[in-house]
C-alpha cells in the first residue's frame, strides 16, 4: 500500500498561471449549494412560511441563540459572520460523505483562510467596541508584564484553529482509508456515521471558539446595548 | 538504523504516548461534566458548550502529536524531497 502523503496538493485543472486544486472546486460547489438553498428557501418570502422556509428560519434562530448566549449580548453584528462560519464548515465537512468528493477542511490551506478571517475579525471588533486605545490597552491586563503572553496567545489559538480542524477532519479521512484497506466494504460506513457527527462538532467547535475569542475582545460595559458598541 | 525507520519510530511513539495525557484529561473532564449536569439538569446547555470549548482545548493537545507524526512520515526535513 503506499499512502499518499495528506500535505500534497491535487491539482485539479490549470486556470492560465494559476494551479486550481481540488479542494479549491468542492469550496466553489459548497458556496454554490448555500447560495442556491438560500436563494430557493427566501425566494418567496412569507409571514406564515412554508416548510422549506421554516428549516431556514430554524437553523438562523438556533445560531442566533447560540452566539448570543457566549456573546452575552445581541448578536445581530456577529452573526453574519459567525453563522456563515459554522454553515460553511458543517457543509464542507459533511462534503466527506458525497461520493467523489473529500472535504476541503481536510486541507490545511482552507482552514488558514477561514482561521485568518477570524484572526481579523477579532480585532476588528475588538477596536470597534472599545476604540484603539482601549483594545490595545487590554493586552497589558492584568498586568503589563503579562504583555508578551497575551500577544502569543493570540497567535497560538489562531494556529491551533486551523490545526484542529484539519487535524480532525484529515485523520478522520485517514482511518476511513485504512479501514476499509483492512477490512473491505461495508465495515468503513460505521465510521463514515461516525465522520458526520465529528464533521457537526467539529464545525461547532470552530465557531464557539471565534465566538469566545470575539467575545474576549469586546468591552465589558456594553452588555445588552445592541451588539453597535 | 536509517533516518526512515527512526522517523517511524518517532512517529509511532508520537502518536500512542500523546495520546495518553488527552484521552485521560478528557474522560475526567467528561465525568466532571455529568456529575455537574446530574445534580443540575436545567444547566445542561451552559455546561455542554463550556464541556465542547474545554474538549476542543484539551484535544488540540493529541492533534499537535498527529500533525508532528504526519510531518515525520510525509514532510520529513531530514529525508531529501519525497
Amino acid at each position: 500500500m503506499t499512502l499518499q502523503s495528506p500535505l500534497r496538493e491535487e491539482i485539479f485543472f490549470q486556470l492560465g498561471p494559476v494551479t486550481v486544486s481540488q479542494a479549491v472546486v468542492t469550496t466553489w460547489l459548497v458556496m454554490a449549494f448555500l447560495v442556491v438553498v438560500s436563494w430557493a428557501g427566501m425566494r418567496r418570502r412569507a409571514l406564515v412560511p412554508g416548510a422549506f422556509q421554516t428549516v431556514l428560519e430554524i437553523v438562523v434562530e438556533t445560531l442566533d441563540r447560540q452566539v448570543s448566549d457566549v456573546l452575552k449580548r445581541d448578536a445581530t453584528a456577529y452573526l453574519p459572520l459567525l453563522g456563515t462560519l459554522f454553515i460553511f464548515i458543517a457543509c464542507a465537512n459533511l462534503t466527506a460523505v458525497v461520493p467523489g468528493l473529500r472535504p476541503p477542511t481536510a486541507r490545511l490551506e482552507t482552514n488558514g483562510a477561514l482561521a485568518v478571517i477570524v484572526f481579523f475579525a477579532v480585532h476588528f471588533f475588538g477596536i470597534r467596541s472599545r476604540g484603539l486605545r482601549g483594545y490595545l490597552g487590554h493586552y497589558a491586563e492584568p498586568t503589563i508584564f503579562l504583555l508578551p503572553l497575551n500577544v502569543l496567545e493570540e497567535i497560538t489559538r489562531i494556529f491551533s484553529l486551523m490545526i484542529r480542524l484539519t487535524g480532525n477532519i484529515m485523520s478522520h479521512e485517514f482511518v476511513i482509508a485504512i479501514v476499509l484497506f483492512l477490512a473491505g466494504l461495508f465495515v468503513p460506513v460505521p465510521f463514515m456515521i461516525l465522520g458526520i457527527l465529528i464533521g457537526i462538532i467539529q464545525a461547532y467547535i470552530f465557531t464557539v471558539l471565534a465566538t469566545v475569542f470575539i467575545a474576549a475582545a469586546l468591552a465589558h460595559d456594553d452588555l445588552k446595548s445592541g451588539g453597535k458598541a | 538504523m536509517t533516518i526512515e525507520m527512526l522517523s517511524i519510530i518517532g512517529a509511532v511513539v508520537a502518536v500512542s504516548f500523546g495520546a495518553i495525557g488527552p484521552a485521560y484529561s478528557e474522560g475526567r473532564a467528561i465525568a466532571a461534566a455529568m456529575d455537574a449536569i446530574a445534580r443540575q439538569p436545567e444547566s445542561a446547555g451552559v455546561l455542554s458548550r463550556t464541556l465542547f470549548v474545554g474538549l476542543a482545548m484539551i484535544e488540540t493537545m493529541a492533534i499537535y502529536c498527529l500533525v508532528i507524526a504526519l510531518l515525520l512520515l510525509f514532510a520529513n526535513p531530514f529525508v531529501g524531497a519525497q
